[in-house]
């Protein structure tokens, strides 16, 4: 079936089959920062913004993706060139491979709610595995990117 | 503890890829792999664990469209291999085949498929009719030895080491160490702790999945991608699996969405390996989450029984640890990883240890085959032994700290039971202090009734591990000075995320009086990079980087000489010094970046060094973790308050990776100890995906804490050791402690589950 789909700001016409995941759409179109992790949506590494509401695209149908607007990380790359240098300064990337999927979230839990506790923080994004950081050193940075963010404001 | 001062080493430098890794650039095997033709690989697997493929027939899965290649085991080599990362002649056994009639466990590949479009493989998958004679299995590893079912009855397994390996008794190996007479010892002494541990296989769960690419390259060779940590060993093992020269074979690595040791083994590489071969065409395997988890390489069950003699006022006179270790269907780093479970554990205790003795015996079973994880083997026998510490310090109503403190490995001693190395750097009794402090470890340790159902305590356990392969592991550098007198840092370890890549631009900085974004690194490609046995058995830092801390010296000397031809002086009066070479006692001075350009015309100088190092000696790394809990006793829960970790790791080359590298270990560590496990239904494995296999969430982990005490390693580069492994031994000691605190139990099996807390005992536990 043909669809038709908001990727990045550019609508995308496809021809896809029913049961291609938005997962494999993305990356097909280019979107490789759009990574999988598990098949069983447990890890949050496909996480992208559909309508402005992050969603695992490995269990979104492409089809039915027609129509909305998608973000990933490769359109989301000035909102996120704001904070990325302060999980850099943790060394909390580390291998990189699940940094897409926690960025994005992370932009949706600051679009959601600009000042989160550390508790709020944890729990948005619990679904964002991570087997590198232990995690600590991504909150480390998210906090600093606050603090650094509420001084400037003052 | 000497004091350096450092200008790059010893700060936290972002890592040299950071922005480019969370920016989601392409950097992965499947993100620069995407070219149009490229074959889908897959492996249709045996559903029982032990049986003789009678009957495959493929000729209608051939037959479907977009089926380029079927191939079962009639169509490959017959000469069998390890998949071992190691260095040739390999310790693991020579028990495999690409594909072998009699398959071993469930998951065994009986079938490789590629084709044009994923669709089509699947589709083929399931018309390929497979005939199985199906024969008993070998499941319980207590049994495995000499039984009359054997997993690899074949005439062609080959052991290319005599490391007590022996198919027709299901030994893939077994060893005896001794010092002194630890019977007569133990005759002697107040007490004696005796207890058998269980410790199941866990997996690694690096976010990247096994992956490979293979194409043959415009010179007709084959050309692999792989996320791998050993690209080295892996141009050797598809050498061997394939029977095709190793000149004909060039094996690169990307950026690594993470390894911890799985990649240390070539876990699917010769598939896609075998199909471009053949069919001359690009090929890609991409292991699912699945696949990883019934066919991956995870870490050894073992079983470590410990009989630990003291006296009374808590001397640690003696200690006896013997392994018996569940190697799965092949014998990948069988034979290595059971090592590790006694020379990290009783090293320790050198204080006062009088003697000991350490065996093994490594078996073969229908399972899974296991490998290489983080800690290797040292997680397994340090929970064992530092369990029976802790128990011992209860039992004697000693601080568990105190105990420690009296018997621990100091600097100067000999330590009989690793080697005979003289531990030349070690901070453990500093970490220990300085733990007690920050931890506060007098008002967390006692049992505390929150009012609600729920206590408070706290346990501690401290830990060892190796800085590389003593006499075997090889890790070299080449540098050169580059057009605009920066540097260009080629080497062939593997930054699987850790940042190796940046800590050894760091140390090129340090030498050659520059930032790092002055140095370019590259790493790993067989074809440019010179040698490095591949990024495990912590030897990065230490081998790697002291091999680059020499070619830093020896292209000093190069361009000493260049400068010193420019200015028509002898060499021995150029001095140097970052930016510049300047002649001694004069003015005169040449600039690099001269120098760089009169390397490029009319020169019989490269400008160009590569050093090879390797070492003796493998320093430890010391640790101490402390961590407090709060149990439910009414559930079983086990909630993590904080955990502190302060670590020995020599010079700290850079605090903000070490950091990460420590939290992430512990965080691995805390898996292990309360929620992962690898178990088996009639040899099936449940834990098939991550809805299963609870790996730690951000919720799971508590808050971090992390300290350094530095010492300084004489052989190191900087005065540096290792730091990847050793961060993972301590929570399941410290756990296991602290939940015998809230409850009264010892629980010897891992993992700790909530029902075994509630029930106060687990599966095993009953068999001690």
């Amino acid at each position: 079936m043909e669809v038709k789909i908001n990727v990045n700001g550019r609508v995308i016409t496809d021809s896809v089959d029913a049961d291609m995941l938005l997962m494999d759409f993305l990356r097909k179109h280019g979107c490789y920062s759009v990574k999988c992790g598990c098949e069983t949506t447990n890890c949050g590494l496909c996480t992208v913004l559909m309508d402005d509401v992050p969603v695992l695209s490995c269990s979104v149908l492409a089809a039915r993706a027609a129509g909305h607007k998608i973000m990933t990380l490769e359109g989301l790359q000035e909102e996120a060139k704001e904070f990325i240098g302060f999980i850099a300064n943790q060394g909390a990337e580390q291998c990189g491979f699940c940094n897409p999927g926690f960025i994005v979230n992370t932009i949706a839990l600051l679009r959601e709610n600009p000042n989160p506790t550390d508790d709020e923080i944890r729990a948005f994004l619990v679904g964002n595995l991570c087997r590198c950081s232990g995690y600590d050193g991504q909150l480390r940075g998210i906090r600093d990117f606050l603090n650094f963010r509420n001084s400037r404001k003052e | 503890m000497a004091e350096r001062n450092f200008k790059v080493v010893g700060k936290g430098h972002r890592k040299k890829d950071s922005e480019q890794l969370l920016l989601g650039k392409p950097l992965f095997v499947d993100d620069i792999t995407t070219g149009q033709g490229t074959l889908v690989v897959k492996l249709l697997r045996s559903p029982h664990p032990n049986a003789i493929v009678e009957d495959i027939n493929t000729a209608v899965a051939k037959k479907l469209p977009g089926i380029v290649a079927v191939y079962t085991w009639q169509d490959v080599p017959q000469e069998r291999f390890a998949i071992a990362g190691q260095t040739y002649p390999e310790p693991s056994p020579y028990d495999r085949l690409i594909l072998d009639r009699h398959v071993r466990f469930v998951g065994d590949p009986v079938a490789i498929i590629a084709g044009e479009t994923e669709k089509a493989v699947d589709a083929a998958m399931k018309v390929i009719k497979v005939k199985y004679e199906v024969l008993e299995p070998v499941l319980d590893y207590h049994t495995a030895k000499d039984n009359p079912v054997l997993v690899h009855p074949e005439d062609n397994w080959k052991a290319s080491l005599p490391v007590g390996g022996d198919n027709k008794r299901n030994m893939v190996a077994a060893e005896e160490h001794t010092h002194g007479d630890v019977d007569a010892v133990f005759a002697t002494c107040d007490h004696i702790i005796e207890h058998k541990f269980h410790i199941r296989a866990v997996q690694q769960t690096m976010m990247e999945t096994f992956r490979a690419y293979t194409e043959i390259d415009r010179y007709g060779r084959l050309h692999v991608i792989s996320s791998t940590q050993i690209v080295f060993h892996l141009r050797r093992i598809l050498s061997h699996a394939l029977g095709i020269p190793k000149s004909k074979i060039r094996t690169e690595k990307p950026r690594i969405g993470g390894g911890f040791g799985a990649k240390q083994t070539a876990v699917n590489e010769v598939y896609p390996a075998f199909v471009t071969w053949m069919t001359k065409r690009p090929a890609k395997i991409i292991y699912s989450r699945k696949e990883c988890q019934i066919c991956g390489s995870p870490r050894h069950e073992m079983e470590v029984s410990v009989r630990l003699g003291a006296m009374q006022d808590g001397t640690i006179r003696g200690i006896h640890v013997y392994t018996l270790s569940n190697s799965g269907a092949y014998g990948e780093h069988g034979p290595t990883t059971v090592h590790l479970s006694g020379t990290k554990p009783i090293p320790l205790y050198t204080g006062n240890l009088e003697a000991y003795r350490f065996n093994t015996e490594v078996v073969y079973t229908n399972l899974q085959a296991a490998g290489a994880y983080r800690g290797y083997g040292a997680p397994q026998g340090i929970f064992a032994v530092e369990s029976c510490v802790n128990e011992l310090a209860e039992k004697i109503g000693m601080d568990p700290t105190e105990i420690r403190l009296k018997n621990m490995v100091r600097e100067g001693m000999i330590m009989h039971a690793y080697y005979g190395e003289t531990c030349n750097a070690c901070a453990l009794d500093r970490c220990m202090e300085r733990a007690k402090e920050l931890f506060k470890w007098d008002e967390k340790y006692p049992v505390r009734d929150m009012g609600n159902g729920k206590v408070r305590t706290a346990g501690v356990a401290m830990a060892m591990q190796g800085s590389c392969i003593s006499n075997l592991d090889v890790g070299s550098a080449t540098l050169k000075l580059s057009d605009d007198g920066t540097y260009n840092l080629i080497h062939g370890a593997a930054d699987m995320g850790t940042g190796s890549d940046t800590i050894l631009a760091q140390m090129v900085a340090e030498c050659m009086d520059c930032e790092p974004d002055d140095v370019a690194v590259l790493s790993a490609d067989t074809d440019y990079s010179p040698y490095d046995s591949g990024s495990y058995a912590s030897s990065t830092t230490y081998i790697t980087g002291k091999a680059t801390e020499l070619a830093c010296e020896k292209l000093k000397k190069e361009i000493c000489h260049v400068a010193a031809g420019m200015l028509g002086c002898d060499e021995e009066e150029m001095e140097f010094a970052g930016k510049e070479v300047k002649r001694i006692g004069t003015d005169q001075s040449v600039s690099l970046k001269d120098i760089s350009y009169k390397l490029q015309l009319n020169s019989n100088d490269s400008g160009t060094v590569t050093v090879s190092h390797s070492s003796p000696v493998s320093p430890p790394p010391y640790m101490v973790g402390m961590v407090e809990i709060e149990l439910d006793k009414l559930t079983g829960k086990v909630d993590i308050l904080n955990y502190q970790s302060v670590v020995d790791c020599g010079t700290v080359i850079n605090p903000k990776l070490a950091r990460i590298q420590t939290e992430g270990g512990i965080a691995q560590g805390i898996g292990m100890a309360l929620m992962e496990n690898v178990t088996y239904v009639n040899g099936k494995p449940l834990e098939e995906s991550f809805m299963q296999y609870k790996i730690p969430s951000r919720q799971d982990v508590g808050v971090l804490r992390t300290e350094f005490e530095q010492s300084y390693e004489p052989t190191g580069p900087f005065g540096a050791k290792s730091i990847g492994e050793v961060v993972i031994n301590t929570p399941a000691p410290a756990l296991a402690h602290a939940i015998y605190r809230a409850t009264g139990t010892w629980f010897r099996d891992l993992p700790i589950l909530p029902e075994h807390i509630v029930f106060g005992k687990q599966p095993f536990y009953d068999k001690d």
